[in-house]
Order: structure tokens, then sequence, then C-alpha cells
């Protein structure tokens, strides 16, 4: 083989060639995906220009930020003197000095390690609720959970919230002594009716009662006392935490076909979502004393809240019953041919999957109820983006500041709000079964 | 399930929030079982009523709120100040949430009697005013011809202004707004040549300004503006309490009691309306249904009208406000309290 | 209570109202019935008893009395003479001038942003996810009071425009002057005015009117003139030139209109303290727009794309099989069948976008919220009354929107034989 040579036959390979410039790396990158075609190439330029626009304009505002001052006068003094005369810089020493504020209103300074505490419990409440990695144990606690942050956020005897919770103790005890004597309905009855009663006759006295043999209580904090963020987080977990199981009820109430329930529910959902939630708060906080005993004064946190709820649960109904809608036919007759009664069709194959299809909208009508949260200012509650900058304002030190308190609150609801959005996108991922 | 979770929350929440009261009973005898007086304030104006940085409430009407308490309790600490906007003040105090109602309020026909509060005095008399820039070059309200006007909604300025421009045959542009703070944001950034509202409130805006020699209250005041505490109809009693714990505050000044001298007086006063006053002889105080020393309380708890008018409005302030009306008629203003007999 | 309904059969128990699914569901109707109309009686007879105590009646006679106060931006004549009724109107139509130039914009821009956040030009696509991130994830309160801000602070005084040299001027040839209270821009005014025609307590204005009419009635008559050469077309194969006849109905009468009312500009100018003459567009009317229309168009957005991405690939496959360019396979394939799936959704976005306006009153623009549910609310004191009015009239509002908008997407579904 050797020997027979040509001098015309190549035996080694030739090193392969480069792709043409335009074909490869970063040039055929850009070609492709800026600047494609004239349309393309001008949208890139435009692009590139608003962003150019932005950055020239607010870059040096920021780049000149002030953190120590105790007055805007005092800011606009340093930034003068440190970046020439006539320039305008970013003065957070607004927040600085006022975070205090901003994140719990005017609640009492040295209590401020409890809503701190309840917080940090939230997020321990919450993450078996949103992983399914951690221990099923943790959901105890998160059952709990809204008894013991009540506790904390308001003070107060420990004996209320625990006599509350006692009410569920009390209708789980109903159920279980009713169902051997008269079977399932009257114990379901019976474990409805019992801790209704348990509420409103004998928890009060029960826990008055406890309070005087074993006095245990916080200070105890007012609504009107709740601002900021605190009031955000309170009024936002509340409503996310009790809008969605009765916006599945009314979902349900309203896929019906008992004509009464239905069209109660229809009536309901229609009205709550053709109002505005601006009309609803003032509802709460003007008209609904009409509405009610005379004499009778309850919180007005928890009247807005309420309101919240049954505003996020219209919505919510709408968007479960689009996932209900999506559902083929067949597996309610699946269902029926099974012999499941209606609760455990819904609760072992209906919901599981008109609750999949429905997460975006549902993590989105959360995402609507948290931002909403800002509204209450109308009705004269301290929110961190409206009450508490204008009490901020108000003060000769701050007059005429704008932009620093709003983006410092914008970008905090943007963290929390982004936060959820993309949790939602994982969740949706993790429980796609279907392979498309 | 959900609707027992729903309504337990509810019934914990109300028992907290203290329980259903009987109808019937009146106001005082409410405060006095809750132990704690409802203060419907402002919610925030410098110098009448507005929380300093740590959440205390300070102010010309917080200071009455705190001689109310005083006169009940005994203790100028018992108040729960909640802040009322110019929309929901009303309703506040007729739904009960508030005990009285002690907000810049004016006193008029239509408000004491449609909507069925009874205002008990004037505890500060008031006009409304305009304040412009003075480069602007105007020097009286009527050359503000087709200007645009700040204007607080839900008062009765926006009333008066539209009477005023009209009476002058003159044009105007509205900006409302709905708090002081954004009324000085727009006035400031000269959204609006002219900001209108109670002179006081005009004087208090000013002073907190970082130039305030840059802005002039023109001397036009368009409108009598008698400001008030108000509580619900038909609560005569209740009104009592409140309409005399102010006049004692007045009457206070008049007779040289101040916060300084007052336990001193009590004892050795020879007067014998400063007797009556303070509880030593002819127990007043049993008549309106407190102690004898109510009136007593209510000045120690912040001193007497010129007093607290001094700490919290007068000219040592930065607000600046000058007696004027609001003089004793000694001194040629308008208090005047009928006598403690 | 519920046996009396029954009627009595064989071997009919009690026990069978609650085990036998036959009677189960009534009975739980009545059940609820009666719990819901209990509650009802307790809140109404609550109502009633807080109502004697206070003195006072649900009474709307309020609404004929005189306002007093002034508005400052009106569609219809209104003066501070005016009844409340009156000022109500007058913040209803505020509210819907704004629900309805912001549903526009807003459908525009997010179709546009939907659009280009799926476009493969990777700079665009991702500006757009920024923006719909941005503006999804921050309250709408915020963008109202930042953009009204932006206004207030960046835009100069009236003041500025006065003197040898001002510190600010106009533009477009001195006849736009953007200020920090308004837009003055140049407005059309007719020479021969038609006038107001008084229809029981509607004022109509003939002008507006004429407009109208000349406008609807060319695009009619055009409609007609298409749907004609579209059936010659299918008769013949030919299609007769259509395009001065167009002309011709869509221009015409608004020509004609032009010379019988005879019009002009009428120029802004600066006199005393303001501009006057032309139009004055008050800022909190832009800035409101301005931010509902941002924020309503990043939902918007998600969901064109939503739909777009509901769209099989096959469909954009066949269509590039076909030889359609890009822009073209968007308009004629892509976009007509995801307009299905955009519908639904767009609707709750305009009734979000009309509800969301009643924060107007974060911006001092009088809408309904800020006449009838803010001064008339104060100056009268009926808060039972006008909350109950206001809630109708947005009730009715969105019902409406939602019904006209559920006819037309009857109108586009897919028509499955």
């Amino acid at each position: 083989m050797n020997t027979s040579t040509s001098t015309f036959v190549r035996t080694e390979m030739l090193p392969q060639q480069a792709p043409p410039i335009t074909e490869s790396g970063a040039v055929k990158w850009l070609r492709e995906n800026l600047f494609s075609s004239v349309l393309n190439t001008i949208l890139t330029i435009l692009g590139i220009a608003a962003v150019a626009y932005l950055v020239i304009h607010i870059a040096p505002w920021l780049s000149r930020s002030v953190w120590n001052a105790n007055s805007l006068s005092e800011c606009r003094q340093i930034i003068a003197e440190r970046y020439g005369e006539g320039v305008t810089g970013a003065c957070w020493a607004v927040i600085r000095e006022r975070w205090p504020q901003y994140l719990f209103g005017f609640y009492p300074s040295h209590l401020y390690w409890r809503p701190v505490l309840a917080f940090v419990l939230l997020c321990v409440a919450v993450a078996p609720v949103l992983f399914d990695k951690l221990p099923r144990k943790m959901l105890w606690f998160s059952l709990i959970y809204p008894a013991v942050g009540f506790w904390l956020l308001w003070g107060g005897s420990v004996w209320v919230p625990v006599m509350a919770l006692a009410g569920f103790a009390i209708g789980y005890a109903a159920a279980k002594i009713v169902k051997p004597i008269a079977g399932t309905i009257l114990a379901t009855i019976a474990a409805v009716l019992a801790p209704v009663l348990w509420w409103l006759f004998l928890a009060g006295p029960a826990a008055e009662a406890l309070q005087s043999i074993l006095p245990i209580a916080l200070q105890s904090v007012r609504s009107r006392e709740f601002g900021g963020f605190v009031l955000a987080f309170t009024i936002g977990f509340t409503g996310i935490a009790f809008s969605l199981p009765l916006g599945v009820m009314l979902a349900l109430g309203r896929q019906s076909d008992m004509f009464i329930v239905n069209k109660l529910s229809v009536g309901f959902i229609e009205f709550i979502r053709g109002v505005p939630l601006i009309t609803l708060l003032f509802t709460a906080s003007l008209l609904l004393n009409y509405f009610l005993p005379p004499g009778t004064d309850f919180d007005i946190i928890l009247r807005v809240i309420i309101m919240v709820v049954l505003f996020a649960a219209a919505y919510i109904a709408e968007v479960v019953r689009g996932g209900l809608a999506a559902l083929p036919r067949g597996q309610y007759e699946a269902a029926d041919a099974l012999g499941l009664d209606y609760w455990k069709a819904q609760r072992l194959i209906i919901m599981p999957q008109a609750l999949k299809i429905s997460i975006p909208g549902i993590v989105s009508t959360f995402i609507g109820l948290f931002k909403d949260t800002t509204l209450v200012v109308f009705v004269g509650l301290l929110d961190p983006l409206k009450g508490i900058t204008d009490a901020v304002r108000a003060s000769t030190d701050w007059k005429g500041i704008y932009w620093e308190p709003y983006i410092f609150v914008g970008t905090i609801f943007f963290v929390f709000c982004f936060a959820m959005s993309r949790y939602s996108m994982y969740l949706e991922g993790k429980l796609k079964t279907d392979h498309r | 399930m959900n609707k027992s979770v729903f309504l337990g929350t509810l019934a914990a929440t109300t028992l907290l929030a203290g329980a259903a009261l009987a109808q019937g009973t009146s106001t005082l005898e409410t405060v006095k079982a809750r132990g704690e007086l409802n203060c419907g304030v402002n919610t925030g104006l410098v110098g009448f009523a507005a929380p300093d940085a740590s959440g205390a409430w300070q102010g010309f009407d917080v200071a009455l709120c705190k001689a109310v308490a005083g006169a009940i309790f005994g203790d100028a600490s018992k108040v729960v100040y909640i802040p009322t906007t110019s929309s929901d003040r009303f309703e506040q105090l007729t739904s009960g949430k508030i005990d009285f109602l002690i907000r810049n309020t004016t006193w008029t026909f239509s408000r004491d009697t449609d909507l069925k509060m009874d205002f008990v005095g004037v505890n500060y008399y008031d006009g409304q005013g305009f304040m412009v820039r003075t480069d602007l070059g105007v020097s009286s309200a009527k050359e503000l011809n087709g200007a645009t006007i700040c204007i607080q909604t839900g008062t009765t300025t926006e009333l008066n202004l539209a009477d005023y421009f009209k009476a002058n045959n003159m044009t105007y542009t509205a900006v409302p707004i709905e708090t002081n703070a954004e009324g000085e944001q727009q006035y400031l950034a000269g959204a609006c040549d002219a900001y209108t509202t109670d002179a006081s409130g005009l004087a208090a805006t000013r002073a907190a300004f970082a130039d305030p020699e840059n802005h002039v209250i023109l001397p036009e005041i368009i409108s009598k503006e008698p400001l008030g505490p108000a509580v619900r109809h038909g609560d005569s009693a209740w009104g009592d309490v409140i309409r005399w714990t102010m006049n004692a505050l007045i009457a206070a000044e008049e007779f040289g009691i101040t916060s300084a001298n007052i336990d001193e007086l009590a004892t050795s006063s020879q007067n014998p309306e400063v007797q009556r006053l303070l509880g030593t002889s002819d127990n007043l105080g049993a008549m309106i249904g407190l102690d004898p020393e109510w009136a007593k309380n209510a000045i120690k708890a912040g001193g007497n009208y010129g007093e607290i008018f001094a700490a919290t409005i007068g000219e040592s302030t930065p607000i600046g406000l000058a007696r004027g009306l609001n003089a004793q008629w000694t001194q040629g203003g308008l208090l005047y309290t009928p006598p403690f007999r | 209570m519920a046996v009396v309904t029954e009627e009595p059969k064989a071997g009919f128990r009690l026990g069978m109202l609650i085990y036998d699914t036959r009677y189960r569901s009534i009975t739980i109707q009545i059940v609820v019935l009666f719990l819901v109309m209990l509650g009802a009686a307790w809140l109404i007879d609550n109502l009633l008893r807080n109502l004697a105590a206070l003195g006072r009646g649900i009474d709307f006679g309020f609404l004929w009395n005189r306002a007093g106060y002034d508005i400052n931006q009106t569609l219809v004549e209104y003066s501070n003479d005016s009844s409340h009724a009156r000022a109500t109107l007058v913040g209803l139509l505020n509210t819907l001038l704004i629900a309805f130039l912001g549903c526009i914009a807003a459908t525009i821009l997010g179709v546009i942003a939907g659009v280009l956040r799926l476009s493969n030009n990777w700079v665009i696509a991702r500006l757009m996810t920024v923006y719909v991130e941005i503006f999804r994830n921050i309250p709408l309160l915020l963008w109202i009071l930042m953009i009204y801000t932006v206004f207030t602070e960046a835009l100069p005084a009236p003041n500025a425009f006065r003197g040898e040299n001002p510190a600010a001027s106009m533009v477009l040839f001195d006849t736009v002057a953007f200020t920090n209270r308004y837009t003055a821009i140049p407005w059309l005014v007719f020479d021969r005015s038609l006038g107001w025609l008084q229809l029981g307590p509607i004022w109509l204005n003939l002008d507006l009117t004429a407009i109208i009419v000349a406008l609807v009635g060319g695009f009619l008559i055009n409609r007609a003139i298409l749907k004609r050469a579209t059936r010659i077309q299918e008769a013949t194969g030919l299609r007769p030139t259509t395009w001065w006849q167009s002309l011709l109905a869509l221009f015409g009468p608004i020509i004609v209109l032009k010379f019988v009312l005879g019009t002009h500009f009428d120029y802004p100018s600066l006199q005393g303290f303001n501009f006057t003459g032309g139009l004055q567009v008050s800022n909190s009317l832009v800035a409101l727009w301005l931010a509902l229309t941002l924020y309503t168009a990043a939902f918007i957005a998600e969901i064109v794309r939503a739909g777009i991405n509901a769209i099989s690939r096959g469909q954009s496959e066949a269509a590039f099989a076909l030889g359609l360019r890009p822009g073209r396979t968007m308009n004629l394939i892509i976009l007509p069948q995801a307009m299905r799936v955009i519908i639904p959704p767009l609707i709750s976005q305009y009734l979000n976008l009309t509800k969301n306006s009643s924060l107007a009153i974060a911006v001092g623009y009088m809408d309904l919220r800020g006449t009838l549910g803010g001064i008339t609310l104060n100056q009268t004191g009926r808060g039972l009354e006008a909350m109950l009015l206001l809630m109708l009239i947005y009730l009715i509002i969105s019902l409406t929107i939602s019904g006209a908008m559920n006819v037309y997407n009857q109108s586009v579904k897919l028509k499955e034989r």
C-alpha cells in the first residue's frame, strides 16, 4: 500500500473549514435575532434607543444616591456638595429614616417583633403547602397558623384564638358522636351547626373564664395602628387563604343543577364582579354598619378583609368554573359510573383536575388581590403606597419627595407578585401530566 | 365548613372589638363602660390633628379630645384617635364608630338638621381664604379670574368657591384633590395658581413649606367657617358633656385658670364661679353625670383654651395663627361662654 | 317546612327528604333559599331599625337639589346651578370616556406587545417581557400616581410660557402647549353651529350628532358598496372598481358637512393665568388614560400571547408551506383563529379597566366616583343612597359591556357543524 504512492491522491483529511462568518457565532446570532429583516432592524434600533434613553436619564440620578440625611433639604445639599450644583440625585435617606413606618405603620415600636415573628411563622406555615417535598406533618401547623398569626398581630388574650380553634375540634367531635347514631348526613349537619353555636354563644364566655383562671395575654394592638406592609400582608394573605375555598364553593354553586343554588351563585358572582372594589370597600367602611344590629361595631380591617375575600372569591369562582367547564364530560360520567357520590366525585376526580387547569388564573387573581390591598387607603387605612407616603410627606422634613417612596414600595410589590407568578409557572410545569 | 370558618372569625373578632351594646343607652354611658373615648379627627393637618413621627396625635382638635377624656375619666390618655376623611366623617359619626367628631368641620344648617348631627359649639372661628405665590403678583382674590384653583373635595370650600366666583362674575378651573398632602404637591408644582381652604389650614400648610416667604395668603376671607365638635342628633346628655367641657376650657382662660395654677386656685380661689367650675362648691359635675372635678381634669389635660391655642397653632408655633376672632370676648374676640351656674 | 310542598305518596317517609336523592336536591334548595331569605330579612330589618334610630329614611330626592359645585371637565352642559343628577351624568360620561379611550388604546398596545413578545427579535422580545412583567406585578394605583407626578413635576406651568424669553414654548408651529395642568391643542369650531336640541332632560349637541351620522352613514354606504362588489365578483368573476366610490362614501359626507357648518381651527393662546381657546385636555385625563392603558395592555399582551400559542404549530407551518410571509401568516391565519381564544378574557380586561377607572379620584379626574360617590355624597351626606346608586350604575355598565361582547363572541365563535 505504502509503495503505490500517487502524487494526485490525498491521503490525509483536510482540516474542516470555518463556516462563513455570517453563519456562525455572534454574527449569525445577531443576523438571525436582530437584523433578519428591515422591520426587525428598525425595531431593534428603536428598542435599543428606548433602553438607552431610559438608562441615560435614570442611571445618573440613581448613581447619585444619598443614604444618610435627616431631611430632603439636607439631602439636596449633600448632593450639591458631592456632585456639584444643579444636579439631581436619589434621596434614599427617606426610606432609611422611615422604613419602620413603611413596614409596620404605627404599630407600637417595642412590639415590632410580633409582626416579624408572624411573618416568619407564615413562611413556615405556607412552605408545606407550596412544596410537597416537605414533611406532611407540617400541615398541622399551617392549619393552626391563622389563630397564631391573629394572636401575634392583634394580641389580647390567648384564649380567644384558642377557643375559636376549639370550635373546629367541637365540630369534629360532634360529627364523630352523631355519625354512629344518626348517619352521615346528620353528622355533617351537626359538624357545621355545633361549632357555629359554640362560636356564637359559648366561645366568648369560655375565653373570658379561662382568661380569668389562667391569664396569658399579649398587649393588644388596635387595627388603626396597623399600616404599611404589615397591613398589606395581613389583608393580602387572609384574603388569599379564605377566598380560595369560598371561590370553589361559588364555582360549584354556579355549575350546580339546583336552580336556586345556581341562580344565587350567579347573582352573587355577577354582582361582585360588576362593581369596582373601591365601592365595596366604601360599603365596608361606611355602610356595613347600617346592615348590622344597632350598636355593633367590628373591626375595620376585618370589614375590609371580608370585602376583599368576597371580591376575590367571585373572580376565583369564574376561574374555577372555566377549569370545570374545560374538563371533558367523560370525567363526570366516569365518576358517576364508579358510583361515587357528588362530593366524592368532586374531591377525587373533578376538583384535582379542574384546579390544576385553573392554577394560572387563580394565582393571577391572588396577585391582583395583593396589589389591590393598596386601595384600602381610600377608606382611611394606612397602606404602604399612598397612606404611609402621604404621612411621610406631611412632615416638614420630607415634603416634596416623590420618586423614592414610589420606587421602594413598587419594588417590594414587584418582588412578591413576581415570585407568586413564577411559583405558579413552576407548579404548572410540575403538575403537567399530558405529553405534548 | 368554609362558611363556619368565616362566621367564627367574625364572631371572635366581634367579641374582641367589644360586644354589641344594648340600644338606647346614652353615649356617655357607652363611653364610660368602654373606658375609652373614640375621637374622630383629621387624617393629618399639622396643628389641628396629625400624628407625629412616633404616631402620637398632636394638635388643637386633639387637645379637645384629651380634655373630654380628662373630664370623663380623669385621664387624658384614654382616647382612641380615629382618622376620618372628608368623605367618611359623617357616616363614621352617625354609625357610631366615633363618639364625637372634631375635624375642622364647619357648622352649617344642613349638616345640623338634615344630616342628623348636633354641633355643640365652636372651637375655632375660621373662614375660607386663598394662598398664591408671591411672584404671581396677585394681591386680591378678585384678580383670580381665569385661574386654576386647587381645592379639597368633600368640604364646604368648593361650594363657597363656586358661590364666590359666581357672585364676582369670574371663572375658574377647579383641581379637585383628596388630601392636603396632594394639594400641596399640586400647588408647589404650579399645577394650580391658588390653593384654597380654611385660612387656618392655609397658614398651617404655608408654615410647613421650605420657603414660606414666597407664598402669600390673600386678604379676602370669602366665607364664615365656624369649626366645632359635632355629636349624634338626639343625644343631648352627651352633647352637654362636650359643649361644657369646651366651655370650661374657654371659661378657664377668662378666669385666668391655667394648668400651672389650677391646683392652687382650686383650694384658694375666692371667686364663686371659679369654685363652681373647679368643683370645690356646687357639684356641677353631677348634673352632667361626671365627677365633681371634671372641669379641673379637663383643663389639666392640656391647659385652658389660650394655652392649647398657643401650644398648637399660636404665634409661637410654626403655624403662627393670631387669635383674631378666637380671642376672648373681653379681648374683642367671639369667645363667650355662658355662665357656670 | 318543606313537607307541605311535597305531595304525600305511598311509602313516603320524612327521612326520604334527606336520604332519597330524588328529594334531596329539593330539600337542600329550600333550606338554602330559606337561609338566604332569613339573612336578607335580617339585614333589611337591621337597616330599617338603624335608619329609624337615626331618624332618616332612604330618599333619593337629593338628586334634584342644586349641586353647587363646579366640575373641571364636562362633556355636557353643566354649571354649579345644575342638579346632583346632572353632576352624576357628567361623572358617568367622564367614566365612559376614559373607559372607551382606555379600552381602545389598551387593545392596540396589548396586541402589539403580545405579538412582539413572540417575535424572534431578541431585543424586542426581551423588552416586551420586561414591560409586561413590570406592569403586571406593580399596583395600578402606583402607576397612576407616578405618571401623574411625571406630568405635574416635569412639564412647565402655564406661567413659564409668559414673557419675552419664556422658559417654555409651544410646539408644532406654536399651536400646542404642554403644561403641567393640561395640554392645549387647536380645536375645530363651527361658524354656523347647529346648536343644541333639548329632548326631555337630555341636551343633544347637533354638531356632534351630525358628524357621527355622517361618519357612520359613510361607513355603512361603503360597506354596501363593497358587498355589492363582492356579489358581482362571485357572480361574474370580475370585481368592479370601487375605490373612488369608497372614498366618496367615506369622506364625502364629512366634507359636505364641513362646508355646511363652516369650520376653522381655534388656537390656544396664553391669557391671564391659563391658555384660552382651543381644547384643553387635562393632565388628569391623560395620566389616568396612560396608566390604565399601559397597565391593562400588559394583561392583554399576555392574553394575546396565550391565544397565539394556543394555535397549533401546524397552522403556521401550513401557511409557510403555502408561501405566505410571516406578517400575512399572522394576519390571515393565526390571529383570526386566536381571536376565539382571546376574546373571552379580553372582555374581562375591558371590564377591569372600566372598574379600575374609579381610581380616577387619586388624580382628581371627576368620574362617577368623583361626582356622585365623592362631592355629591359629601355635600348631601346621603352615603347609603349615593353608594347604592353608584354600585347600580357600575353594575349596569359592566353587564352592558359583557353582554355586548358576548354577542360579538357568539358571532365569531367557531361554528361546528
